[in-house]
């Protein structure tokens, strides 16, 4: 049983991670239906800045902050230099446009930081709690706060405020949203800036577990991508889920049957889920018009 | 006079030329090495010609039938004791029967549904190969027996050959056929039928085509072409790693098909001859490969949406008409 609930907390902590990439990708593909595929070196980004500036002198919590505001301006130029002058361009154009960023800010991450693998100090110290024969590490419950604390704020977002609302206009329907007078270029930008920084948060929560370096990003994206999947696209309860799902079904997989293969059951599930749902567990489905 | 003859005839003589000339500019034998490379590329890339550009189908995981054909090469002459070109096909007819098996239930996804599903199955042969060790060396990857061409050659004709050259003229006559397959499907009832599909599935399902068993016919080619090109690199490499059934290699063959025009057959071969002698030209740049290559796929796909060759040729004859 205890080894049961460690599994379940080490999947739940990496679950957590990957629920944040998915709900970037969720965020960025409700106002825009692009799928970025850069979003895992937003991850990245947000780990390796927070490393070499608390590594310069900056106490850890300014460091996160200027780390997570850095990749939100990087998230804001992508957009801009990138997502909008392709506007209208194919599905598989704008795979590759974001693929190609991802390659992009992946060397020159490799440039401007180094080939290193990197860590800072939990934010908590590293005395694992003990409960019922699991141990928990205290940065876990900063990983699972943090996520929680982050869903919470983007659902009080999008629903309470009026920005938030123009944001989901915006993803409903661009025209309109314009015709209502909400400045769509300006949602777009919010949009990037919010994903980046909440792929950010992610990487500056879990750093201290599992290390980073500038090659974190394509399995990160990857996983989040199929975890968006999963629970459906566009949806952000179905994001959760999935990050969740996967982080332990690949923990679970990783304790009773092989560590070498858990990440081919997460694929598996995935591919199982959307034979028998095409939409994935929470997604709408979809109509085409003729 | 070139108007007279008809595109698929015409697209083959470029090629064939374009084949023959190309030595001629060789500074070094080096070059015949990169010259395979970009033809066998090209190969893998005309299956995905069909299933993207003709049936207008993404596949992320095409690397893993790659994998297959490399791996079948790799492991059919020593465990089956089959001969290096029977092994070929064993990896063709595996990859074809797999893409036959699983393709019914994801061809049924849409856009960014079967992304993740192609995605996931590419994934899941590249854990394969990379955990398999006891069979496939893992990540350190394993020899591959010779093909023997360059040998066969000598022996007949009493001379010597260098295995690169022979090689060039090996993948040369393949991309030549392969070409040849795919420009004849273009016009036949299955090529119409899947650019119907490519065009509305419903108009297309309207008219009574079966859509899901054409999807899956181009699916299956496209394969069955990603796995020739495997076998191939690893005979002509006589070496594999698990990298070329990686995520990254099926986006870097997407990439090449799009990149040069993913509807035509040339384009896609131009796509593969960028991307193949690119990275060769930046190793100059060392650490900043990265950089220009993901600089160069988003300014290409953002200021040339249709690729690089329909690109130019609209330019072309628009200059022409002015």
């Amino acid at each position: 049983m205890s080894e049961f609930l460690q599994f379940v907390f080490s999947g739940l902590t990496v679950g957590a991670v990957y629920a944040l990439v998915a709900l970037g990708f969720t965020i960025i593909y409700n106002a825009s239906s692009v799928v970025n595929f850069a979003q895992g070196e937003f991850v990245m980004l947000g780990g390796m800045a927070t490393v070499f500036i608390f590594d310069a002198g900056v106490p850890i919590w300014g460091a996160a902050a200027l780390a997570i505001l850095l990749t939100a301006t990087i998230g804001i130029l992508l957009n801009k230099l990138a997502i909008e002058p392709a506007r209208g361009a194919s599905v598989v154009n704008l795979i590759i446009i974001t693929i190609g960023a991802s390659i992009f800010l992946r060397g020159l991450a490799q440039i401007v930081f180094d080939k290193q693998i990197h860590r800072f100090p939990a934010f908590s110290g590293d005395t694992p709690f003990n409960i019922a024969g699991a141990t928990l590490l205290p940065q876990s419950i900063w990983v699972l706060f943090g996520a929680a604390a982050v869903f919470i704020g983007l659902y009080a977002f999008f629903t309470r405020t009026l920005m938030g609302k123009a944001v989901l206009a915006t993803a409903n329907n661009r025209l309109a949203a314009r015709l209502v007078g909400i400045n769509t270029n300006f949602i777009m930008a919010l949009s990037f800036a919010l994903s980046a920084a909440v792929g950010a948060t992610a990487g500056v929560l879990v750093t201290p577990i599992t290390l980073t370096s500038y090659d974190i990003g394509v399995m990160l994206a990857l996983k989040g991508f199929a975890a968006a999947m999963l629970g459906g696209m566009g949806n952000p309860f179905g994001a959760l889920v999935g990050g969740l799902l996967i982080g332990l079904i690949e923990a679970t997989t990783a304790g009773y049957l092989s560590s070498d293969y858990k990440d081919a059951a997460a694929f598996i599930v995935i591919l199982l889920t959307l034979f028998v749902m095409p939409q994935g567990l929470f997604g709408q489905k979809s109509m085409e018009r003729v | 006079m070139l108007t007279r003859i008809p595109p698929r005839v015409r697209a083959l003589l470029i090629l064939s030329i374009l084949i023959l000339i190309a030595p001629m500019l060789f500074p070094s034998s080096f070059y015949y090495r990169i010259g395979t490379l970009i033809f066998i590329n090209s190969i893998a890339v005309i299956g995905l010609v069909i299933l993207i550009g003709y049936a207008g189908q993404i596949s992320l995981g095409h690397a893993g039938f790659s994998g297959i054909g490399a791996y079948a090469c790799a492991l059919a002459p020593t465990h089956l004791g089959l001969p290096p070109f029977l092994s070929l096909i064993l990896g063709a007819v595996i990859s074809g029967l797999l893409a036959w098996f699983v393709g019914r239930p994801i061809l049924r996804l849409k856009g960014h549904y079967l992304a993740v599903a192609t995605l996931g199955l590419g994934m899941l042969i590249s854990m394969v190969l990379n955990n398999e060790a006891q069979f496939t060396g893992g990540p350190d990857g394993m020899m591959v027996a010779s093909l023997g061409l360059t040998k066969g050659l000598e022996g007949l004709f009493d001379v010597n050959l260098k295995t690169s050259v022979v090689w060039y003229w090996f993948a040369g006559v393949m991309v030549l056929l392969g070409a040849w397959i795919a420009l004849n499907l273009y016009n036949s009832p299955t090529g119409r039928v899947l650019r119907s599909v490519h065009d509305s599935e419903i108009a297309a399902k309207t008219v009574g085509a079966d859509v899901a068993r054409y999807k899956l016919v181009a699916f299956v080619i496209s394969a069955v072409y990603a796995s020739i090109a495997g076998s191939m690199l690893a005979l002509f490499n006589r070496f594999i790693t698990p990298d070329i059934a990686s995520f990254l290699h099926s986006v870097e063959l997407v990439t090449m098909t799009v990149l040069g025009g993913a509807g035509s057959v040339l384009g896609g071969i131009a796509g593969a001859t960028l991307l193949t002698a690119l990275p060769q030209a930046l190793t100059v740049f060392h650490e900043y490969e990265h950089v220009m290559l993901g600089l160069i796929m988003m300014l290409v796909m953002i200021f040339m949406r249709d690729g690089l060759l329909p690109t130019l040729r609209k330019t072309l004859t628009r200059r022409a008409i002015a």
